[in-house]
């Protein structure tokens, strides 16, 4: 086992939570740990990192290396393991380049450089500058790239864009997403927002009062109506597009789902690029013949796959369009009205949409 | 009028004492302060009970205590005859050691507290950045508490100059060996020469006052910022 694997439990000293889950994770790729508030994913990450320790009878690998069995513990200094915090945790006596630097010097060697690091999150004109200067966006930007300059073989994020919002939990996410797309570790990336991790996670674990709820591919995990993300009332499925070209005298990108056109407000596109749509199940409704009068410009020909009901009055389709999958909320009298039953084929009716990173 | 020599050498000892008190404390104090300001506990708050002792307990009591340990007959006593063939009680050692105790809070103290006032989130941060223990303390709480240091020395040193009554009991009043400034006071106001008296008096006052008002100042470093 080259990656991750864990089978661990931790108990709170007062508050009786209890954490107990096991897993197993690739060597490479983003691992997304999602649940509410108080399910224990920052709990999870900390025991990983070496921060806490789990109860006994726990157990954590990695890369063939065992960080904790029976009695013994790896503690966090060894492991090589950095943490991205939600709080930034810059050291306050030292300049942003001296916070780099500290990373940089306890590093094992043939790590990134500064320069490089600092470049990708765009931070070269804040090395000067004390971390009690900077807005939480640039902490948060310099507490990435010196996670990075530690060249650790396991990166840890915890809700790492949760003290920011408007432009600069956009700007850190394209920061985040750009740092990350070379790197050839397995990252954990902890959550509670959907949206933020759409463009980054490979898979995914559902952790909710300590418990694994579910896991998989977040894409399959999203897009269908047996999964715990479909239950939420913003449930949304994730699906691949690739950007043919804009249409600038509207202000509009073309994209392309199994070659059928699409079109969203984004920004930065490169025509051929691939990226993530995140299409909320509200946002869609379906029609038996493909509407010719309709201000709606997003229809795609889908085949129903499966439906639900949804609360008291609304029910949840599952739609498929060549493998991939929309969700679709519509009311219940809608359903009846129309006599859906699994195999149908349907036009998606699309209102809104915008690429992943674009609607945070 | 300018000091005779006895005054000098008096002067000479007792700064001689409070800066090996001082050194010895700062050694002593900070993995002590360390180790309380990390852990809570029964046994935390004894050892916290008896390293304020001094500051409740008359000093003479402390130097009843310290001449019965110090005595040539006593186990202490006796393994220090052996071991440097000199005798313990009434020396510059004994001296030491009573002005370790003595002003033990008073570095152990200021240190403690400002130990805890350190995150233990950054020392999380250092440690998953591959920053082991004792890296830790000198990489991000040193640098954080520098200005504590400099207090808790200062305050070592200045309380060590001020004490009496344990030299009083311990000492034994040799010049040269233990005779500081405040016994050499009082002997001189005992024989009625209040002229020497006022000098080592009012020179005890300015420089206290100095030393104070510049460990009060900050020693003009600049205090570092934990805030986010």
């Amino acid at each position: 086992m080259n990656g991750l694997s864990f089978d661990l439990a931790w108990t709170a000293p007062d508050s009786g939570f209890r954490l107990a889950c096991a897993a197993e994770l690739p060597a490479r790729g983003v691992t997304a740990v999602y649940g509410p508030s108080g399910a224990g994913k920052s709990t999870l990450l900390h025991c990983i990192a070496g921060l806490r320790r789990g109860d006994p009878g726990s157990r954590i690998a990695f890369a063939g290396e065992t960080w904790q069995t029976g009695g013994s513990c790896l503690p966090a200094h060894r492991r090589r393991a950095a943490v991205v915090f939600q709080d930034a945790r810059l050291f306050p006596q030292l300049s942003v380049a001296g916070n780099l630097a500290y990373a940089r010097r306890r590093a094992a060697p043939g790590g990134p450089e500064a320069a490089a690091v600092s470049a990708a999150l765009g931070i070269e004109a804040l090395l000067p500058r004390r971390p009690d200067t900077l807005s939480a966006g640039q902490k948060q930007r310099v507490a990435i790239a010196r996670a990075l300059l530690a060249n650790p073989r396991l990166l840890l994020l915890d809700e790492p864009l949760a003290n920011l919002d408007g432009e600069a939990r956009r700007e850190c996410l394209a920061a985040l997403q750009a740092a990350l797309g070379e790197l050839a570790i397995p990252l954990l990336y902890v959550s509670h927002s959907i949206e933020e991790i759409t463009g980054i996670a490979d898979e995914l674990l559902v952790l909710a009062d300590g418990a694994l709820l579910t896991r998989g591919p977040l894409l399959d995990l999203a897009g269908r109506l047996d999964s715990p993300l479909a239950d939420e009332p913003d449930a949304a499925a994730i699906v691949e597009v690739t950007v043919a070209g804009t249409e600038d005298a509207y202000g509009l990108t073309r994209l392309t789902l199994a070659g059928e056109p699409l079109w969203v407000t984004a920004e930065a596109v490169t025509p051929g690029q691939r990226r993530r749509l995140r299409i909320p199940a509200r946002d869609v409704s379906v029609c038996r013949t493909r509407p010719t009068d309709t201000s709606i410009l997003n229809l795609l020909p889908v085949t129903l796959e499966a439906l639900r009901p949804a609360g008291e009055s609304h029910c949840l389709l599952q739609l498929a369009i060549d493998g991939q999958r929309l969700l679709a909320r519509i009311t219940r009298k809608s359903a009846d009205a129309l006599a859906l039953a699994p195999g149908d084929s349907l036009y998606a009716q699309i209102k809104s949409t915008a690429l992943a990173g674009d609607s945070l | 009028m300018p000091l005779t020599g006895d005054e000098w050498t008096a002067i000479r000892l007792t700064l001689a004492l409070a800066s090996v008190t001082a050194v010895l404390l700062l050694l002593l104090g900070t993995p002590l302060a360390w180790w309380l300001s990390r852990r809570r506990g029964e046994t935390v708050a004894a050892i916290e009970a008896i390293v304020a002792l001094p500051l409740v307990l008359p000093p003479t009591v402390l130097g009843f205590y310290l001449l019965l340990l110090f005595a040539p007959d006593s186990p202490l006593g006796r393994g220090w005859q052996w071991l440097t063939g000199e005798q313990l009680a009434f020396s510059f050692p004994a001296l030491v050691i009573g002005s370790v105790i003595y002003s033990l809070p008073f570095v152990v103290q200021p240190l403690q507290h400002a130990f805890q006032r350190i995150p233990g989130e950054l020392l999380e941060a250092a440690a998953t950045l591959g920053a082991g223990p004792r890296d830790r303390f000198a990489s991000v709480v040193l640098p954080l508490t520098r200005r504590s240091f400099l207090t808790a020395g200062a305050l070592g040193f200045a309380h060590t100059v001020g004490e009496f009554g344990v030299v009083l009991m311990i000492g034994g009043n040799i010049p040269g060996e233990t005779r500081v400034v405040s016994i050499a006071l009082f002997d001189q106001v005992e024989s009625l020469q209040l002229a020497s008296a006022h000098r080592l008096a009012g020179g005890l006052v300015v420089c206290s006052l100095l030393l104070l008002f510049l460990i009060y100042r900050g020693g003009g470093l600049r205090p570092w910022r934990l805030g986010r």
